[in-house]
């Protein structure tokens, strides 16, 4: 364990960039688990006496056209987002890799289907599909979450798949089959688990990706409802304000969400650094 | 010709990504919330109504016959009518897709204007203030939300500034459309000899179009950045050198045009979410393209408009990757020639 | 054989700022080349060859530094020389050839096209002109149906022809030097003796200088008037082609000459040269071939390197020559 650890700070210690992001990575995670409790106010309570006040030192953010308080919105739509975007890669990571392992593996039929759904997945402009499914299936937040993912699901099918066509032939996997391991287990226990650190850079790519799209969603109306405090909602609720000059309304959550994505983004890069230094931009 | 044959590959490729999409928005469409029917009839129908009306729309067959029905409609150009607006799917689309065409293209050429030569410059001035411009600009452009990098540029353009107009649509109130050639208001009303018309165009795509943009212009110089750093430090490039060539050259025609290789592939992507974030923009800017059309109808629960946009930008994707393969072709003969 | 050389190579030092410290990768080196000469110049790999021609040209990559020394070509500092007047010598006075050929090409542009490039920039001939040149160069380095071959492609051509097709890039506007590095490195025996057979050929019928560039003492064998032998970034002799296979001078020529396969040889006759070249990072020794040098003494380690002219035009850096 400490030899872990002491590797840990070596690493974060070679690349700064890395470790900055890290540590915004978990204060956003403290937020979104602790964030309802930290906020100063009701982010549902409404003071129309005090609404559309800028930045002050009771209201931080201000307060938006129904006097509620931004930097409590804000604060407690982190754990939202958050759990929008996670739970959307997790499930489309989850479900890719299986299809994507399962295709390069099995080859065949299973091969065909899977690259079929995920090239007529990629026949759409992502984020139009994704208004299209959620039009379709409902406008409810799981859709939201279910939308975000099969949209990503191609990204991880097809890394998957090619990770694992690679590995297929290597010695390690005549070696188990050989001592009889099943086709199942060999997938499952000795050839995926190579392909799991590409993968993870792409999903901490992804992350980023993910709460951009959920924002953008919900900035068009679909998904979440008022009053419910999400970023994306809050700028589209800023966004008729920008016009007469309140700009506080959509700018808090707005460099909320830019804050959230840069941090998945150079945690991505990071990482990719970390494990492919030969891919360095 | 080479280049023939391989147009017609990939045409031939493209078939089975249009069934898909076919497919697809079928699918879509019979997932609808509720009953079509029922909605149609009206609050107050009967239930002997619903179902006539049920049977009108065709919603009593089976599964596999709705389809058939559905794919003979979509070959005669019926995508259903509008109930906000009363117009044919088509109709409407027609109208309104130049509106976005222009948004798009005028957002891409800006962001490939600025991109490319970025990049370039980025990667042979490695760590000059150009170097650190172009990191700044891929990273910022990456990360922002493109209807928050909307608003901002209305804040500080609009409000603050005062130079850009009123995030109000295409024209102002005083003005009126030009008469229509291509659809997009400023070549129309270059045409049309109206200088004045044609700047107040130009002045109201101008934000929406610097968003686009901006957004289009982050993978887009990153790309050609990475991909010139590859290029230069390769050995066709000492040997261009060695022959003396002139150093324009040799970061031109023998650079330039080895680094916009992947640029190129990367397009595909840029499209996918060019035409996803058009529908951000268009709200943001209340221009009136397809994408406000769509969300107005999913707004009133009018679903016909939502999937003739989907068929549409889906089908539009497809022909620009379509467009992007043989353009590669053209630029990298490997690929047209089976060696 | 005039008495001015062609190019004069003098006290060249050249360093590389790496990760991992600063890499003295020449020093000192020097030699020279007379017009129409052929000269070879030798080593491990490592040893510094490419790295001088690289320096010649002025091609070294940005971490790559000249710390001393001039590389004088028709009376021209070139190291000293102006990126422009570079630009003029380059590709017609003197040029090069590269190892591994088919990726030293433009891949998307057709070969043909490439040759018309160097004529374009240096020759000052109208476009109709250009082309009936380059179909002239094909068929010089022959390469078989020139016209069908002007739009060919890299990839489609093996790489023996694209190594042609390099040559007649670098020959196309009759340069008086040609620099080959490692020209058949890569190529098989049949067609590596064509190519040999053809630089040679151009450099009679041209009175071209022609500087080879290998580690394969074989191929230079026949070929070269005066041979180069390096190692570690140090020209530790030089001599004609001749003197220096009947009797070497330095125990690392001998023992290089010792481990080149040669007809009527077998392999357990061949001696390997014993440890590896030298790190060249930090603090270096006099003589760099000390740690793997049987007859090294306590004089090996007192600087500077020696240079004895041991017989007319043959140069050794040795302390105890044999």
């Amino acid at each position: 364990m400490s030899a872990l650890l002491r590797h840990g700070r070596y690493v974060l210690g070679e690349n700064p960039v890395t470790a900055v992001a890290f540590g915004l990575f978990v204060v956003l995670i403290l937020l979104a688990l602790v964030g309802p409790s930290l906020a100063p106010h009701d982010p549902l309570a409404s003071d129309t006496v005090r609404k559309l006040e800028p930045p002050s030192a009771r209201y931080w953010f201000g307060t938006d056209q129904v006097g509620r308080d931004i930097l409590s919105r804000v604060l407690v739509a982190t754990r939202l987002d958050l759990a929008i975007s996670l739970s959307a890669v997790t499930l489309s990571f989850v479900v890719g890799s299986v299809l994507g392992a399962s295709a390069g593996f099995f080859g065949g039929w299973t091969d065909r289907i899977v690259t079929r759904v995920t090239d007529t997945i990629m026949a759409f402009p992502l984020f139009v599909l994704a208004m299209a499914i959620v039009a379709a299936l409902g406008n409810t937040l799981a859709n939201i979450v279910y939308a975000t993912a099969i949209i990503n699901l191609p990204f991880y099918a097809r890394m998957a798949r090619a990770e694992v066509n690679v590995r297929r032939e290597a010695g390690f996997v005549e070696a188990a089959r050989l001592s009889g391991n099943g086709s199942a287990r060999i997938l499952t226990v000795h050839v995926f688990p190579n392909c799991l650190p590409p993968m993870m850079v792409q999903a901490s790519l992804n992350l980023g990706w993910a709460i951009l799209n959920a924002a953008g969603l919900s900035f068009i109306g679909l998904g979440v409802r008022p009053p419910t405090p999400e970023w994306g909602i809050m700028v589209a609720e800023g966004a008729a304000f920008i016009v007469s000059g309140e700009w506080w309304i959509a700018l808090f959550p707005g460099l909320a969400l830019m804050l959230a994505v840069f941090c998945f983004n150079l945690l991505g890069d990071g990482l990719r650094d970390l494990i492919d230094p030969r891919r360095r931009t | 010709m080479a280049l023939l044959r391989l147009a017609g590959r990939r045409l031939a490729l493209a078939v089975p990504g249009l069934l898909g999409v076919i497919v697809v928005t079928f699918l879509l469409n019979r997932a609808l919330p509720g009953d079509p029917a029922a909605f149609f009839a009206g609050p107050a129908a009967t239930r002997q109504a619903i179902e006539e009306i049920r049977a009108r729309l065709g919603l009593d067959k089976s599964v596999p016959e709705q389809f058939v029905y559905y794919v003979r409609d979509l070959a005669r150009g019926d995508l259903g009518t509008s109930l906000t607006t009363g117009q044919p799917v088509l109709r409407d689309l027609a109208t309104r897709l130049p509106a976005s065409l222009e948004l798009t293209l005028a957002g891409l050429t800006l962001a490939v204007t600025v991109a490319l030569p970025l990049g370039v410059l980025s990667a042979t001035r490695p760590g000059s203030w150009v170097d650190h411009l172009a990191r700044v600009v891929t990273t910022a452009g990456v990360s922002l939300p493109i209807f928050f990098t909307g608003l901002l540029l209305v804040y500080v353009f609009y409000f603050l500034l005062g130079w850009a107009p009123a995030p109000l649509g295409r024209l102002d109130a005083f003005s009126t459309a030009p008469r229509q050639v291509t659809g997009f208001f400023v070549v129309d009303a270059v045409l049309a000899h109206d200088g004045a018309l044609a700047w107040a165009a130009l002045r109201q795509l101008a934000l929406p179009a610097v968003t686009l943009g901006l957004f289009a212009m982050a993978p887009i110089a990153r790309m050609t950045r990475a991909s010139m750093l590859g290029v230069l430090g390769s050995e066709f490039i000492r040997t261009a050198r060695a022959a003396g060539l002139a150093p324009r050259t040799v970061l031109v025609t023998y650079a330039l045009r080895n680094a916009l290789l992947p640029v190129i592939t990367l397009l595909g992507m840029v499209f996918s979410f060019l035409l996803g974030a058009n529908v951000l923009v268009e709200k943001v800017f209340a221009w009136p393209g397809v994408g406000s059309y769509a969300l107005e109808a999913l707004i009133a629960s009018d679903y016909a408009p939502v999937q003739g946009f989907v068929l549409l930008m889906a089908t539009l994707y497809v022909f620009l990757n379509l467009t992007i393969d043989i353009v590669y072709g053209l630029v990298d003969p490997r690929v047209r020639i089976e060696a | 054989m005039s008495a001015v050389p062609l190019l004069s190579v003098e006290d060249l030092s050249v360093e590389f700022r790496t990760r991992h410290g600063v890499v003295r990768a020449l020093e000192r080196v020097g030699f020279s080349i007379a017009r129409g000469e052929t000269v070879g110049i030798v080593g491990e790999s490592g040893s510094g060859k490419s790295v001088t021609a690289f320096t010649v040209l002025g091609l070294l990559p940005p971490a790559g530094r000249v710390t001393s020394g001039r590389a004088v070509f028709g009376g021209l500092d070139l190291l000293t020389a102006s990126a422009g007047q570079l630009l003029e010598y380059r590709g017609r006075e003197l040029s090069m050839i590269f190892q591994s050929p088919r990726t030293a090409l433009n891949p998307i542009r057709p070969v043909g096209k490439q040759i018309a490039d160097v004529l374009e920039r240096h020759a000052n001939l109208p476009r109709a002109r250009r082309r009936d040149r380059v179909l002239e160069l094909l068929a010089r380095v022959q390469i078989p149906d020139p016209e069908r071959r002007y739009h060919a492609y890299p990839f489609e051509l093996s790489g023996g022809m694209c190594q042609r097709v390099m040559i007649a890039l670098a020959v196309a506007c009759s340069p008086a030097l040609l620099i080959a590095d490692e020209p058949t490195t890569g190529l098989d025996v049949t067609t590596q003796a064509g190519i040999l057979d053809l630089l040679g050929d151009l450099s009679r019928t041209a009175g071209m200088a022609t500087i080879m560039i290998t580690h394969d003492l074989a191929v230079v064998a026949e070929r070269c008037d005066r041979i180069v032998v390096m190692h570690a970034g140090h020209v530790v002799e030089q001599a004609p082609a001749r003197t220096l296979f009947a009797r070497p001078r330095h125990p690392y020529t001998a023992r290089l000459l010792a481990s080149t396969p040669r007809a009527g040889a077998k392999l357990a006759d061949l001696t390997p040269i014993p440890g590896a070249v030298p790190d060249l990072r930090g603090e270096t020794t006099p003589c760099r071939y000390r740690t793997r040098c049987e007859r090294a003494a306590a004089v090996c380690d007192r600087p500077p390197l020696p240079r004895e002219v041991v017989a007319p035009g043959h140069v050794v850096a040795c302390a105890r020559p044999l």
